[in-house]
């Protein structure tokens, strides 16, 4: 069970790193992406999601 | 034309700025310890580095191409997200530049002061570093080279593009005979980071059924609004800085 959580951890470190709400936010933005169907949804969401990602590793 | 080209430097430039930091950790050992088992370490990194690369190719060859740009697109996003948000945080001041030379200094100093211990004829403290640093380091290669092929539904640009950087970083370590500190790395990371994330947005949106207008063109539009936005973050940051401590 150890080396499991040791496993997913590393991935999930790996991929997702410091902040999960970027992930959140992606997944977010795609599930959006996916319903409206429309090419210029996604990338300001993902400015958004980066956007708020930054202000709060400026204020720790 | 356009994604495999851009691809390509995509996963050269990932490469390089990776393999610029795992020469720095192999040159700290094998300089204090000795080649052999530093060297032995190396070799079997490249090799599962490789082995990873080929069954994940080969498995990543039999599912749908709309599903794969789904899963690997967001991967890619979330995952540039990181080199990005870094690149900005590093290029405001609110953390720290990486510095080669004192990776290189410290990971002397801790070669010097770790243990003997040799067995079969091999310096196992040698071995695990160099071979450790190396798959820490390739393993994000691989990330972005099965990534890069498997969105592109090809493996070859990108894999030429990440050997090319592995071998242009090894003839430039074995010339310089020291840590490659003049490697513009922290702009490299940000350059990375934006392709990263512009090539996520683009496979995951298409993955999602959205048609981009002149297809693989938009690529080029993704990354100047990308850059166009984290350059303006960086600015906001500085600014902010100007009235608060830096911390690295």
């Amino acid at each position: 069970m150890r080396y499991v959580r040791s496993f997913v951890g590393f991935w999930w470190d790996f991929i997702v790193g410091d902040d999960w709400r970027v992930a959140a936010g992606v997944a977010a933005g795609l599930a959006v992406t996916a319903v409206f169907q429309v090419w210029w949804l996604l990338p300001p969401v993902v400015a958004i999601v980066l956007f708020a990602s930054l202000r709060r590793a400026a204020r720790a | 034309m356009t994604g495999t080209l851009l691809s390509g430097i995509g996963a050269f430039l990932a490469s390089a700025v990776e393999m610029v930091e795992a020469l720095t950790i192999v040159l700290g050992v094998g300089v204090v310890r000795g080649w052999r088992s530093t060297l032995i370490g190396v070799a079997a990194a490249a090799v599962v580095l490789a082995a990873l690369i080929a069954v994940f190719g080969a498995a990543l060859g039999s599912i749908p191409i709309e599903t794969l740009r789904l899963v690997v697109g967001a991967l890619l996003l979330v995952f540039g997200l990181q080199w990005l948000r870094k690149a900005i945080l590093r290029s405001s001041g609110y953390k720290a530049l990486h510095d080669e030379d004192e990776a290189f200094r410290e990971q002397r100093a801790a070669a010097a002061a770790a243990g003997d211990v040799q067995r079969a004829g091999m310096d196992w403290y040698s071995f695990t570093v160099s071979f450790k640093g190396v798959l820490l380091e390739g393993l994000e290669v691989v990330f972005i080279v099965i990534s890069f092929g498997a969105g592109q539904g090809r493996f070859g640009p990108a894999i030429a593009g990440a050997a090319l950087a592995v071998v242009l970083v090894l003839v430039a370590g074995v010339v310089v005979r020291g840590p490659l500190e003049r490697v513009p790395e922290n702009t490299i990371k940000f350059v990375v980071g934006l392709m990263l994330t512009s090539f996520g947005c683009f496979w995951a949106a298409e993955g999602a059924g959205v048609d981009w207008p002149g297809d693989e063109l938009s690529l080029i539009g993704v990354i100047a609004f990308f850059a166009a936005v984290s350059w303006a973050f960086v600015q906001a940051l500085r600014r902010r800085r100007l009235g608060t401590p830096v911390t690295a």
